[in-house]
């Protein structure tokens, strides 16, 4: 038994763990121990890296031993920080920026590789193949940041023939892949992680921000790709089963995501949706809407029996959670049916809106999906739509010629009363007008979705003291 | 300008126009209000009430005299005379029947609107009396069957036996089928309702009722919201549904009244094949009645013991909230009428509801109204023909295969360059490739389970687990190349804040995941 082989029964130990850990977030039951065990794993397969590493040190031991002392260190007080401070609203944020620290150390990785191992054509590849993939995922990622954190606009850039760019792109570090087997050259290897930084952040940039959902898991599978990419040209199983099993992941909530919009992953991925055309964007059918205040709201959820919330982007924007949650905990003591219904692609990150409600201490056995709640509405009295616009579009099921057609969406005017709640008349992400707020049986209460919430919690409890 | 609220004249009338609420909703849009004393006395609304919402309190004299004069029923015609020239007169006046009034108003120079003529268009349907009063009476014709019904309308099951639920079959689903139904079926009975309207079914099993199926009786779909005259074979038909499911029911309740006229549904045969103790409640009795032995405003017993309920004032047996539902759509119209909030009532003919709702204006007699295009209900587009859809279907499929045959064609040919790729490689990179596929294939399945609302969660942890990529630099850190050395402690120290921060934030939000308690 050599440390080597230590270190490689470590590292089946530790791919093993990560599947299961995988495995365990399945469920809310075994997500606890699910996360566990990819620290375990995690842990053991560093603490044999590190005793490989400093028996293999090619300096003093004790040099190696202070950098990685130090890597740890910088890592743990930052990585902890984050991860204490960071506030719920701000995870596509945080998920975006720690998606580009994988494609960064996926190039310098690379480079390393290139730079310590000899050249053969295999080998090459797998270099080439990591730097390019750890580039794009890096740039991209930098991009989705600023824009999830709205440093910069979300809006596409829609640069002419962009789909040519990109496609110039790959076509031009192909070319350079030929070059670099051929010559072995530093050149070309760094001339396509320009091109590749370059592609990254055009693809973003190009994608607007409702789309972000399936960019941020995109990202998170070409962190995934970019890793174990790094493990071919390491040969380190580890890598390439991880990184295989992070990109899989990512990949099916891509696709998740395309079809609860009803896109084409290829279409959200040349990006630019909602400004292209635009011919059936704004002339939707107008009407006219029916305004209400809190207290009237507050008296028709007191009077009702059954209530769907459903939320969207608009309540992260306005923190609502918060007040909502105590609404939810006051109508139901209060014997009121409450339930949330999420639509797949409710804000800017898959499952965003079960995470915020969790946060706020909504018991998750009410926040049911898309599926699970659509059939209820006839029997529903009273809905709230809490920051949500194109999800609730009955256009998308009634009007073949509407952007959003063919959309599933929660049917909630099928309910004996809907409430919108809304800053203005505006339109939603993909600039559809929406029908919903002319139907007969929906109302709009106009304001910021957290003032007016808590006013109905105030008319509610000033109601309740007048009939006590 | 002054609105006046006078007591109703009409014999037996408990309603008024205006509850506190409402008053005090019009003193919001600028108006002063005059109450007449004691007018919502019936409806439970004392003078002191009206009083602390801002109305003053007067005479006969002070609430006729008034600008605005708003009230539930016309008056006779002494009154009438009390209306001042160029006020505003508010009522029900059944235009269509009453054309004397309708002189008399014109002739004393009143603005007279007519709140039985709202046109039925969605946008005013927040003044739409009629819907407001047959809402009402739906819900009473149910009351008043369950005290003619000598039982309860609920099964139960009991230590001294077990009771059938009552059987309540309703004839047409408009506002106040609709309303009966609901009643009905929360006080527990089986409900049942037909009408020939197909597309209602829906709204039918919305409100606990079945809806009872005969094609042969249902005509199609209507386009302005009203059922059209029936053809001979399906009225026939629909007779014939009326009687079998009549003959099976506890508690027939019918509302079928189109334009104000009653066509009858019950007849006397069908009566008498009814079982004794049943009970028929004509909610088309004010028209003359659906069943051929209603007596408009009475109850009568048949010869085989069925009650058959006939008053005509069902909601003015609920003054309450009937009072209260009628001052808010009264306040409805009162908004549109004062577009400015100032107090000052402006008459707008342009305006589809407005022109509706006047029957007298400057002099003239303004009924009937031009018409207008009614869109209660508009018409279901037409469907593809069965044919086109078979046709539809074929392409589709065809489309399908050829789409299947180009896939596996494109997989195939993957295939094959994967295959030759490989060829090349040394089994070293083989190998590790095959740990790829199996992990790639591995990922998908217990990806595939994972919940949507854990997708947050598994991200930030996939997040975690990819700075695995650490591994990769940190034995690269060790080297005594200088350039390679920091550029592995760059990756590294990245990478291990995305695994510190990736599982740590996985954590927080997990343990905010908590189920109800309860």
């Amino acid at each position: 038994m050599t440390l080597t082989s230590l270190a490689q029964a470590t590292y089946v130990v530790a791919a093993v763990l990560f599947v299961l850990s995988l495995a365990g977030l399945s469920k809310q039951e075994t997500a606890r121990r699910g996360n566990i065990l990819g620290m375990i794993g995690m842990g053991l397969a560093l603490a044999a890296t590190v005793v490989l590493s400093l028996d293999r040190s090619e300096r003093p031991v004790m040099v190696t031993a202070l950098l990685i002392a130090m890597v740890f260190a910088i890592g743990a007080s930052i990585g902890i920080w984050r991860a204490r401070t960071v506030e719920m609203t701000q995870m596509p944020e945080l998920i975006a920026m720690l998606h580009s620290f994988v494609g960064l150390a996926a190039v310098l990785v690379g480079f390393n590789s290139y730079l310590t191992e000899e050249a053969d054509a295999v080998h090459q590849i797998e270099v080439f193949l990591g730097v390019f993939i750890g580039a794009v995922t890096f740039t991209g990622s930098i991009i989705a940041y600023l824009k999830l954190s709205a440093r910069i606009k979300s809006n596409p850039l829609t640069l002419p023939g962009r789909n040519l760019l990109n496609l110039g792109a790959i076509v031009v570090s192909l070319g350079l892949m030929g070059w670099f087997i051929a010559s072995n050259s530093v050149l070309p290897l760094a001339l396509m992680t320009v091109i590749a930084l370059a592609l990254g952040l055009h693809l973003v940039a190009a994608i607007g921000g409702g789309d972000m959902p399936v960019v941020v898991s995109m990202l998170n599978s070409y962190s995934g790709w970019a890793a174990a990419a790094a493990g071919l040209m390491l040969s380190n199983d580890l890598l390439i089963v991880t990184g295989a099993l992070v990109g899989s992941s990512g990949a099916i909530l891509s696709y998740l995501m395309c079809k609860a919009m009803n896109r084409a992953f290829i279409s959200v991925i040349l990006g630019g949706f909602g400004t292209g055309g635009g011919a059936a964007a704004v002339d939707g059918p107008q009407g006219e809407h029916r305004e209400v205040q809190a207290p009237e709201v507050a008296e028709m959820l007191a009077a009702a029996r059954s209530v769907v919330i459903v939320p969207g982007y608009g309540m992260a924007v306005a923190k609502a959670q918060y007040p909502v949650a105590d609404l939810v905990s006051k109508l139901r003591s209060a014997g009121v049916e409450v339930r949330f219904g999420v639509h797949p692609v409710a804000g800017r990150l898959p499952g965003h809106m079960n995470v915020l409600l969790a946060e706020a201490r909504v018991p998750y056995d009410i926040v049911l999906e898309m599926d699970e709640i659509n059939d209820d509405f006839p029997e529903t009295d009273v809905v709230l739509v809490i920051g949500a616009n194109d999800v609730v579009n009955p256009s998308a099921l009634e009007d073949p010629g509407s952007p959003l057609a063919g959309m599933p969406v929660l049917e909630v005017w099928k309910a004996r009363q809907c409430i919108v709640f809304k800053r203005s008349m505006a339109t939603g992400y993909a600039g559809v007008q929406n029908p919903l707020f002319f139907k007969e049986n929906s109302a709009m209460l106009f304001g910021d979705a957290k003032t007016k919430v808590e006013e109905i919690l105030t008319s509610l409890r000033v109601g309740e003291g007048a009939n006590a | 300008m002054k609105i006046g609220v006078p007591a109703e004249t009409r014999a037996g009338e408990r309603l008024v126009a205006a509850s506190p609420a409402s008053v005090g909703q019009l003193i919001k849009l600028g108006y002063d209000v005059v109450v007449e004393e004691g007018a919502g006395v019936q409806s439970s609304f004392l003078d002191e009430m009206y009083a602390a919402a801002g109305a003053t309190i007067g005479d006969a004299t002070a609430a006729w005299g008034a600008d605005v004069v708003t009230c539930v029923n016309a008056p006779d015609e002494e009154r009438l005379w009390a209306l001042r020239e160029g006020s505003i007169f508010v009522s029900m006046m059944a235009p269509q029947a009453n054309p004397e009034l309708l002189a008399t108003l014109s002739k004393q120079g009143v603005t007279a609107l007519a709140l039985d003529a709202v046109p039925r268009i969605s946008r005013a349907q927040a003044i739409d009396v009629l819907s407001t009063l047959s809402n009402v009476a739906g819900y009473r014709a149910v009351i008043e069957s369950a005290e003619q019904y000598g039982g309860m309308f609920t099964g139960q099951v009991t230590a001294a036996g077990k009771t059938a639920p009552a059987t309540v079959f309703i004839i047409g689903a408009g506002v106040a089928g609709l309303a009966a139904i609901g009643a009905a079926s929360s006080l527990g009975a089986q409900v049942r309702a037909f009408d020939v309207r197909p597309e209602v079914a829906e709204q039918i099993e919305s409100m606990g009722g079945t809806f009872v199926v005969a094609p042969e009786a249902q005509q199609e779909i209507s386009a302005d919201g009203y059922a059209k005259p029936l053809t001979q074979e399906q009225q026939a038909a629909a007779m014939h549904v009326y009687a079998a499911e009549a003959a099976k029911a506890d508690v027939v309740i019918t509302t079928a009244l189109v334009r104000g006229a009653a066509p009858t549904t019950i007849t006397a045969e069908v009566v008498a094949g009814m079982r004794p103790g049943s009970v028929i409640v004509d909610l088309a009795a004010s028209g003359g009645g659906n069943c051929e032995l209603t007596v408009p405003g009475e109850l009568v017993v048949t010869d085989n013991g069925v009650a058959i309920v006939g008053y005509t004032d069902l909601t003015s047996r609920m003054p309450r909230h009937t009072s209260q539902l009628l001052g808010t759509n009264i306040v409805h119209l009162m908004e549109l009428l004062t577009p400015g909030k100032d107090g000052a009532a402006v008459l707008d003919l342009e305006d589809q509801v407005q022109r509706g709702m006047t029957v007298a204006h400057a002099g003239d007699v303004m009924w009937p109204p031009p018409a207008v295009a009614v869109s209660a209900a508009p018409p279901a587009p037409q469907g593809p023909s069965d044919e086109e859809r078979a046709e539809q279907a074929r392409a589709a499929k065809e489309q399908a295969e050829r789409k299947a045959r180009r896939r596996n064609l494109f997989y195939g040919a993957g295939a094959v360059a994967a295959l030759l790729l490989l060829s090349f490689a040394d089994s070293a990179t083989v190998q590790h490739l095959t740990v790829f596929a199996l992990a790639v294939i591995v990922g998908f399945y217990v990806i595939s389970n994972v919940k949507h609302s854990l997708h947050t969660p598994l991200m930030s942890q996939t997040n975690a687990i990819s700075g695995i990529i650490l591994v990769g630099a940190l034995l690269q850190i060790g080297s005594d190349d200088a350039l390679v050395s920091t550029l592995a402690f760059i990756a590294a120290a990245v990478a291990s804040i995305n695994i510190f921060g990736g599982f740590l934030v996985t954590y927080r939000m997990l343990g905010m995941f908590r189920k109800d308690p309860s």
